[in-house]
């Protein structure tokens, strides 16, 4: 799993954080995320998606490795 | 090019009317059942008499909240205080990002989100905590039965963002006052106007006093920052401090009501208080007390459920019906259920307006629920439940007054 986020599309509500703060934070000054890990393991996918799915700004984009 | 699609160039299906009334006080009017089945997207005309769209299924709201072809200026946004369709209406007011697009909307949001991070927000659990306990306190030495509207549920979302914003809290009287009448349904054009610009000549003389002695609050904050004038500051402020107050009340007292409604809900609460944050999710999820969903415009048109929204056409996005979708909720979406497996709801909206202060409310509440249930295992309402006066007269839902006693 490969994750991208958008810095410009973020609207800084912190659902990704909520779903899986293991892979995502925000900027202590404009509450931007922050991808922590871009390649997280597999144990931390479905909440990747589940961030992916709740972001209102649609900032969080998954693709999926064959 | 023309659309040959059967759908969208046959006759439009003619109006009905928005759905307003409820059947039961924790339940949306029960035409969205039927709307989301056969007509999610539907064309409707809104109590203001105005004609517009109506859509109901959690996909399509999602979709039109995330959608920059719909807009979220003044015109749509407005609900309740009839406004005179050929009414020329000025641009939102300085700082009003709630109703601008991109990228002005941008510009404000951004040097706020900063403040409301979910770490940020994290750090005032133990002043939120604190709060709580001093009004248990006060309830639980005056004794009941007490208005858990006025003693506890309004005072909690109120001294905290007072305190954050910088905003006397000695104050409140006069603010609680007009974001009231900002939100009541009957109040007429001008006197939402008049409110509006109180709280915002409120704010704007605590920005001038800020400019002078400069102080360590939100407010304080974007004076010192000097990218937005002091009329951006103001409005900013009469927002975050109308959008703070009402929302997290209603949903910690309609909460509570909702709980004592349903005891099975409640026991499972006390007896694994570690469901409380899935249980503040499934309140809001359940009572969404936006009651009568988000206005957009459409800024071109825009097909849409086999529809042609015309630019220009108001579109109401319904999250109390998206909400209860039986194709986005497993289970039975009509029952709480603290334990349902969390799905996105939009109690807190979608898309690029979606509510900023939505982890400083998750905070509130928790602290508020947990704290509340665990001091007074007797709880329960003071008056048969339907004497409780409930909000169907304000754009946010919830309940005038809650007597408890324990
Ligand atoms: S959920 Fe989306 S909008 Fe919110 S902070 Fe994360 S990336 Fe940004």
């Amino acid at each position: 799993m490969k994750v991208i986020v958008d810095e410009d599309k973020c609207v800084g509500a912190g659902q990704c954080v909520l779903a899986a703060a293991e892979v995502f934070d925000q900027r202590e000054d404009d509450g931007v995320v922050v991808l922590l890990d871009a390649a997280p393991p597999d144990a931390l996918h479905s909440s990747v998606e589940d961030a992916a799915a709740r972001c209102p700004a649609l900032a969080i984009e998954v693709l999926q490795r064959p | 090019m023309t659309d040959t699609r059967p759908t969208t160039t046959g006759p439009r299906p003619a109006a009905t009317p928005q759905p307003t009334v409820r059947t039961c006080p924790f339940d949306p009017p029960e035409e969205y059942r039927t709307l989301r089945e056969q007509a999610p997207v539907t064309p409707v005309t809104f109590p203001d008499g105005t004609n517009g769209w109506l859509v109901t299924r959690h996909e399509d709201v999602r979709a039109v909240l995330a959608d920059p072809r719909f807009g979220a200026n003044r015109r749509a946004a407005r609900t309740g205080a009839p406004v005179p369709a050929d009414t020329p209406l000025p641009p939102p007011a300085p700082g009003m990002f709630i109703f601008m697009d991109p990228p002005e909307h941008t510009r404000i949001r951004r040097l706020l989100t900063g403040q409301f991070t979910v770490r940020r927000m994290r750090q005032l659990i133990p002043a939120v905590e604190r709060i709580v306990a001093g009004q248990l306190d006060a309830m639980a030495s005056a004794g009941g039965p007490v208005d858990l509207v006025q003693d506890f549920a309004l005072p909690i979302p109120s001294l905290v963002i007072c305190e954050l914003l910088g905003v006397p809290y000695a104050d409140r009287a006069d603010f609680q006052r007009n974001s009231s009448t900002v939100l009541r349904l009957d109040a007429t054009h001008e006197e939402v106007q008049q409110a509006h610009l109180a709280m915002s000549r409120h704010i704007h003389e605590l920005t001038v006093a800020k400019r002078v002695a400069p102080t360590d609050d939100i407010l304080g904050g974007l004076v010192r920052d000097g990218r937005l004038t002091d009329e951006e500051v103001a409005g900013v402020g009469a927002l975050l401090l109308l959008a703070g107050h009402e929302t997290t009340a209603n949903m910690i007292a309609l909460g509570t009501m909702c709980l004592l409604g349903n005891p099975g809900q409640l026991a499972a609460l006390r007896a694994d208080p570690s469901l409380m944050d899935n249980a503040v999710e499934e309140l809001l999820r359940y009572l969404t007390i936006i009651q009568f969903g988000l206005r957009r415009v459409a800024l071109e048109d825009v097909e849409l459920g086999g529809h042609r929204i015309e630019a220009g056409a108001p579109v109401l996005a319904s999250l109390t019906s998206g909400n209860r979708d039986a194709t986005q909720f497993s289970g039975d979406p009509d029952q709480l259920d603290v334990r349902r497996p969390y799905s996105s709801h939009l109690a807190f909206g979608h898309g690029i307006h979606q509510c900023i202060g939505q982890q400083l409310a998750r905070v509130e509440m928790k602290a508020a629920l947990s704290a509340l249930i665990d001091r007074f295992p007797g709880l329960r309402l003071a008056v048969p439940a339907q004497e409780v006066p409930m909000r169907d007269d304000m754009l946010i839902y919830g309940v005038h007054e809650l007597p408890v006693t324990w």
